[in-house]
């Protein structure tokens, strides 16, 4: 098999993948949520006189956020769990595609479902500032670099819950990967914990607080609805640490769904 | 060339949830399969069939031995090219329709993108799902989903195609469709290897079968040869209202039916009962010697190692007696 034909069979699955994605109603009604938030947040920021900016970017970068882990973690926990029970699986890998390539042909087709829908809900979010503002100005150029910021953490989250779901079950796998995410979120302060604990508990605190995702540093929604600058570094520096982290995360899904028994 | 060559193949899982003990889902399997033949693997349900197709396909790991498929390495993923699939009671991306999915399982073939499009059309028409090509197949019947798992199976032109199972959950028109499909297949040259426990599906389409039950193979053997052994008996059928007498003497088990009666008995009285029919002016419709059916040698394969060895050695001595 050469490499022309695997890139294809990946782009195959995750073509498919995405297709699944998008013909599920559940999604549509995940992304029309957070587009009323968004407009909710109008309303929020017209009572809120002098902030409506701050209010808009908050509110609706957080629903983008949220909205996009959630439907990050309802896909991505069934991507392997959901095909072995619905043995849709056996009629894939009795072709030529290798365990390798499906996994990662799932990943690429959940991440590519999700920056679509991270396009259209950015949509919403700058609709509604155009609304409170009238007009762009040049600090909204720091909200995109916040919602590159959001996707950077749905491909960890994507890549999550894919490892959790090569061996566990889809519940268990949602639970696993949401309790990453809260812990993930509250990363910066559990490193902070760790370097002030002593001893075993201070060895302890620092090899969870390296081992879970630092989802805090990828969390600029703050900062870029105070208008205030990304350093270039930092754009860097997060695409490296999400990029590996969620390399990192995929391997190891598919060291684990390379030896399973597909009963 | 042997088309699938089973050398040892073995697989036991491990079961319970404190103190795994391990369970033989196969037992040492050693099996050749010839191109071009049409052979059936029979067995009851949970008797090692499933098992046996999954690690051939790669979806399970072996405990032990391996396998050659079309003269490769059963790992090596060439091997998938060239072999065709349908798993039992297969289920399929629901929010495609039977066309999207084909296409989709002609590209993760390596279909060459132009002709592709042709081959899903023919095959469709093929199964006869033509008029429901553009349905989401969440929307198809058991039947049609089987339909779309052969086409599905046969897409690539594969030289090996194993079917698990290919007639449950089929009418009797839709076995039949099945039946002609896999005679079709034998005519193009390809090797079918299926599984079933309908054994008349079995005698009417395998060069060769195999019994296998609680994850042993019991018996392999030609069809012809199986059902062409005489169990030692003849039938004799006649026209008379009611047996004569001295028939049963002879060790003749008799029925009457209507103004016909079927008698069957051992082959060394055959003369003898011609003899009386003449003396009594019976007049002889037929008299044919009686085969084994594929179920009684199904049936012998299934019984218990003790019952088996007496079987086999009361038809040791027969054929002894005879000679």
């Amino acid at each position: 098999m050469n490499s022309g034909g695997m890139n294809a069979r990946i782009g195959y699955i995750a073509f498919n993948t995405f297709r699944e994605a998008v013909r599920d109603r559940v999604l549509y009604n995940l992304i029309a949520f957070a587009l009323l938030l968004s407009g909710a947040a109008i309303l929020v920021g017209e009572v809120s006189i002098d902030i409506e900016r701050l209010v808009v970017v908050n509110l609706g970068l957080t629903a983008v956020s949220l909205f996009g882990v959630i439907i990050a973690i309802l896909i991505g926990i069934g991507l392997v769990s959901k095909e072995i029970e619905k043995r849709t699986l056996y009629t894939v890998l009795s072709r030529p595609v290798r365990r390798w390539e499906f996994v990662v042909g799932k990943f690429f087709g959940l991440t590519g479902t999700l920056v679509v829908n991270t396009f259209f809900m950015a949509v919403g979010v700058f609709l509604a500032l155009l609304y409170v503002a009238h007009k762009f100005e040049k600090m909204d150029a720091w909200v995109l670099v916040a919602l590159y910021f959001i996707v950077l953490q749905f491909l960890i989250v994507c890549a999550l819950a894919l490892f959790f779901s090569s061996f566990s079950t889809p519940l268990m796998s949602a639970v696993f990967t949401f309790a990453l995410f809260v812990i993930g979120s509250l990363a910066e302060d559990l490193r902070g914990f760790a370097i002030i604990t002593q001893g075993v508990a201070g060895l302890l605190a620092k090899a969870i607080a390296y081992l879970v995702p630092n989802l805090s540093a990828l969390n600029m929604i703050n900062q870029v609805a105070h208008g205030d600058a990304i350093p270039s570094r930092l754009i860097l520096y997060n695409t490296v640490y999400a990029l590996l982290y969620s390399a990192m995360a995929i391997s190891g899904a598919v060291l684990i769904f390379q030896r399973r028994n597909l009963k | 060339m042997a088309a699938i060559e089973i050398l040892d193949l073995e697989k036991s899982y491990l079961v319970g949830f404190w103190r795994k003990r391990p369970k033989v889902a196969l037992r040492p399997l050693r099996l050749t399969i010839e191109e071009g033949e049409v052979f059936g693997f029979l067995g009851p349900n949970g008797a090692g069939k499933t098992t046996t197709l999954k690690l051939l396909m790669g979806l399970v790991f072996p405990t032990a031995g391996t396998a050659r498929i079309l003269g490769r390495d059963m790992d090596d993923p060439q091997v998938k090219s060239q072999v065709g699939f349908l798993p039992e009671q297969p289920y399929f991306y629901d929010h495609l329709t039977a066309r999207e999915l084909l296409n989709y399982y002609g590209q993760l073939s390596g279909v060459p993108a132009k002709g592709r499009s042709a081959r899903v059309e023919q095959m469709l028409a093929r199964v006869g799902l033509s008029d429901s090509a553009g349905v989401q197949l969440r929307k198809f019947s058991k039947g049609m989903l089987q339909r779309v798992g052969l086409a599905q199976a046969i897409l690539h032109d594969p030289k090996l195609v194993f079917l698990d199972e290919p007639m449950s959950g089929l009418d009797p028109m839709g076995r039949r469709e099945v039946r002609d499909l896999i005679q079709q297949l034998r005519h193009e040259g390809k090797t079918v290897f299926f599984s079933t426990h309908i054994l008349s599906d079995a005698e009417a389409l395998c060069d060769r079968v195999g019994v296998i039950h609680q994850g042993e193979l019991r018996g392999v053997g030609a069809v012809a040869e199986l059902t062409s052994e005489t169990q030692g008996r003849v039938e004799i059928v006649f026209f008379a209202e009611k047996v004569p007498a001295g028939l049963a003497n002879l060790g003749a088990e008799t029925r009457v039916s209507g103004d016909m009666v079927n008698a069957v008995l051992p082959e060394q009285q055959q003369d003898a009962a011609l003899d009386l029919l003449r003396r009594e002016r019976i007049q002889l419709i037929s008299l044919t010697p009686v085969r084994r059916s594929l179920e009684e040698y199904y049936i012998q394969k299934l019984r218990p190692a003790e019952e088996r060895q007496e079987d086999e050695r009361r038809e040791e001595n027969r054929k002894g007696a005879s000679v």
